[in-house]
């Protein structure tokens, strides 16, 4: 069973959490892959706290469940620390990812005594500096890549250059700096 | 070649609508199904088929407008979800005793109240006696393959029903998963062009629908519905081993998991079979223990014989309803399959879960819990009562205990 | 078939077998093979002389039973016509009048 990688995204509405982990598994299973990727819908509302996950297995995947016990969690919004024990049931030999300009150190104080490795992304920073705008999501997918190894780096950065060719036909002066932000946040969550 | 790709289940529906391209499709939006007509609309914008799209006021007038344009020889279908269903009630009935081939894509949702938007099948379960086929999916690629699949099934001659190709709502109807999808040319061969024999726009013939049936005419009437009701399951098996040439999947009324020498048996619906499968193979896997699952995936018309001769030989079974119907005893499966049970003297000891109920997920371990309890029930021959819940919170310890003036 | 009607095919003594899919029916205008005139207990009569045709009569019957031809009332179709009275009530000269019994 664990040659599935699960992961748990805790994010807000309108971040952009769903629509990674819908990234992560269109990616994934361009290289490949058996994936899942789905929302957890509650109330949807901008800002309201949002759980997406995703399952990514080299053999075919028939749970239909929420993940419980993921393997990694990445959190998109550092403010829901406070309210979400975001490391609940995360596997110690896995990994906690944090948009986070703090230290590690300072976030793992945060983290209900989570014996794993944390790891933290200035999401923010990367990409203001890379597209002069706040999108948080495709840093934090890189990180993730990053940090889980379900897929190595070069096929990862070569589909994610083909889906933004893809997604961005229209405005081709945007996919060098979203290529630069995945760049930047792979190297920052080494 | 197949062509690998990842859809959610929603998208795989209109793909399969795409692929159809069939002549009208009304719809009114409702979560979780709206994503389908919107789908369907964008592939109509860009020119991609050439389908009707009725905008209506309600899903009431949907289905309406879907009947009439059925009645009028298009090749019709609607999506909807929920109060959407509550809302076309009496259309539903009359789609069906009009004996009109219909396909609607329910996206299964719990019915208010309380407001709840998460899956569970109190609306399609709620629709099992209006004469519709239904049809249930485990994952996304099982809803797409029920859905090339429900034309030629509502079309045949000897049939003549509309059919309700459902899903779980959210579970499989916005979750991605891989899926395998057949060729256009391919998916167009075997849905075929529909040809009518009778149909109110054909100048050549006089023809009324749905006249006034008192009486003397209306037990004739709902006779000749059940025979199309029976005559549907050669026709379902006849279009799976057609559907099974081309693509090599394989459908019938059940799917049976590891049911060859299974002792204890699960007997669900839905997209919670997927993760059914993955606990059977954790206790085979680790315990050797003997047990399987019964995936029900016709539920209209109802496998009876079928299903009672594969639960012949189990210990016990569970039976897990996704769904009340407030008999204050079994659930809709529970209550059908224990007749079938009982009907063809099968001895297993048999109780009736509720789960999953307004979108409760369901676990792998609950199904361990299951199982152990499938177990318990053999060796002891004590069965909980006629019910018993799976993931409820409760501050009794026994759930389900007889009422004090009936202990005997 | 022509002068077959299609109470000579299906009737109450047809079994389920016999009855058509979705008790569609493969002719038009059947309801005049019906007549309901059989059912009336009191009957309009049309004074011509009083008659204006003005042609208030001719939309309020539920019947179809009051016949136009260019632009003129005819006499009541006496074969459909159930005798509810509307026609004589809507008339503003009194040129309908109701008799008892057919």
């Amino acid at each position: 069973m664990k040659d599935t990688v699960e992961i748990r995204w805790h994010g807000r509405g309108g971040q952009g959490a769903k629509t990674a982990a819908l990234l992560l598994a269109d990616v994934a299973f361009k290289t490949g892959k058996y994936v899942q990727g789905f929302p957890e819908y509650g109330p949807e509302r901008m800002g309201a706290p949002i759980t997406a996950y995703n399952r990514i297995s080299s053999s075919p995947i028939t749970v239909h469940s929420n993940i419980y016990e993921p393997d990694y969690v990445v959190v998109v919004d550092e403010s829901l620390l406070e309210s979400i024990d975001v490391t609940k049931g995360l596997n110690p030999k896995g990994a906690v990812i944090v948009n986070s300009a703090r230290s590690k150190e300072e976030i793992a104080a945060h983290l209900h005594g989570y014996q794993g490795a944390v790891y933290t992304v200035d999401a923010k920073s990367i990409s203001i500096k890379a597209l002069g705008k706040n999108y948080p999501n495709s840093p934090m997918l890189a990180a993730v890549v990053a940090v889980s190894k379900v897929m190595d780096k070069d096929a990862f950065l070569t589909e994610m250059k083909a889906s933004f060719r893809h997604k961005f036909a229209k405005k081709p002066e945007v996919i060098d700096g979203n290529m630069m932000a995945l760049e930047l946040a792979f190297a920052e969550a080494q | 070649m197949a062509v690998r790709e990842r859809l959610s289940g929603n998208e795989a529906v209109a793909y399969a609508i795409k692929q159809i391209n069939p002549d009208v499709m009304p719809a009114f939006p409702i979560t979780p199904s709206t994503e389908i007509p919107q789908y369907v609309a964008n592939y109509i914008a860009n020119g991609e088929i050439d389908t009707e799209f009725i905008h209506v006021e309600s899903e009431h007038s949907a289905m309406s407008a879907t009947i009439g344009a059925s009645a009028a020889g298009a090749r019709a279908l609607t999506a909807t979800s929920s109060c959407g269903m509550a809302l076309m009630w009496e259309e539903l009935y009359i789609a069906a005793s009009d004996r009109l081939p219909i396909v609607l894509a329910l996206v299964n949702r719990a019915l208010t109240g309380p407001i709840n938007i998460n899956a569970d099948h109190s609306d399609s379960m709620g629709a099992r006696d209006t004469g519709w086929i239904q049809i249930y999916a485990e994952s996304n690629q099982e809803v797409y393959d029920n859905f090339i699949q429900a034309f030629p099934i509502a079309e045949d001659k000897s049939v003549h029903l509309p059919v309700m190709i459902c899903q779980d709502g959210f579970i499989t109807s916005h979750g991605v998963e891989n899926i395998l999808l057949v060729e256009d040319d391919k998916v167009k061969e075997f849905v075929g062009e529909y040809e009518p024999e009778h149909y109110l726009l054909n100048p050549a013939e006089k023809m009324a629908v749905g006249p006034y049936a008192v009486s003397n005419y209306y037990m004739e009437t709902k006779r000749g519905q059940r025979q199309a009701m029976l005559n549907a399951k050669q026709v379902i098996l006849e279009v799976a081993a057609k559907f099974e040439e081309m693509t090599g999947r394989r459908y019938g009324f059940f799917e049976e998991y590891q049911m060859e020498d299974a002792e204890y048996a699960v007997v669900i619906i839905g997209s919670a079979a997927g993760t059914c499968k993955a606990a059977i193979d954790e206790i085979r896997n680790t315990t050797g223990k003997k047990v399987g699952l019964i995936k029900i995936r016709v539920f209209r018309p109802f496998p009876e014989e079928e299903l009672a001769k594969a639960l012949s030989k189990v210990k016990a079974a569970a039976i897990m309803d996704r769904s009340e119907m407030f008999a204050a005893t079994s659930g809709p499966l529970g209550a059908e399959v224990r007749a079938a049970m009982y009907q063809a003297h099968c001895e297993a000891e048999v109780v009736n879960y509720f789960y999953g109920l307004g979108g409760r997920d369901i676990t792998v371990s609950d199904f361990m819990t299951v199982y152990d309890n499938l177990e318990t029930m053999a060796k002891t021959h004590v069965v909980t009562g006629m019910y018993d819940y799976i993931g409820l919170r409760s501050g009794q310890s026994e759930e389900v205990m007889p009422p004090k003036n009936m202990e005997v | 078939m022509a002068n077959e009607k299609i109470y000579d095919r299906i009737n109450e003594k047809s079994p389920w077998q016999d009855i058509t899919e979705g008790n569609k029916i493969f002719e038009a205008a059947t309801s005049r093979e019906f007549c309901t005139g059989e059912w009336r207990t009191a009957t309009p009569v049309w004074d011509r002389e009083k008659c204006k045709q003005c042609l208030l009569c001719t939309p309020v019957c539920p019947d179809v039973s009051i016949p136009v031809t260019a632009g003129k009332r005819e006499e009541f179709d006496y074969d459909h016509c159930k005798g509810c009275g509307i026609c004589a009530k809507v008339c503003p000269f009194g040129a309908i009048s109701m008799k008892e019994g057919k």
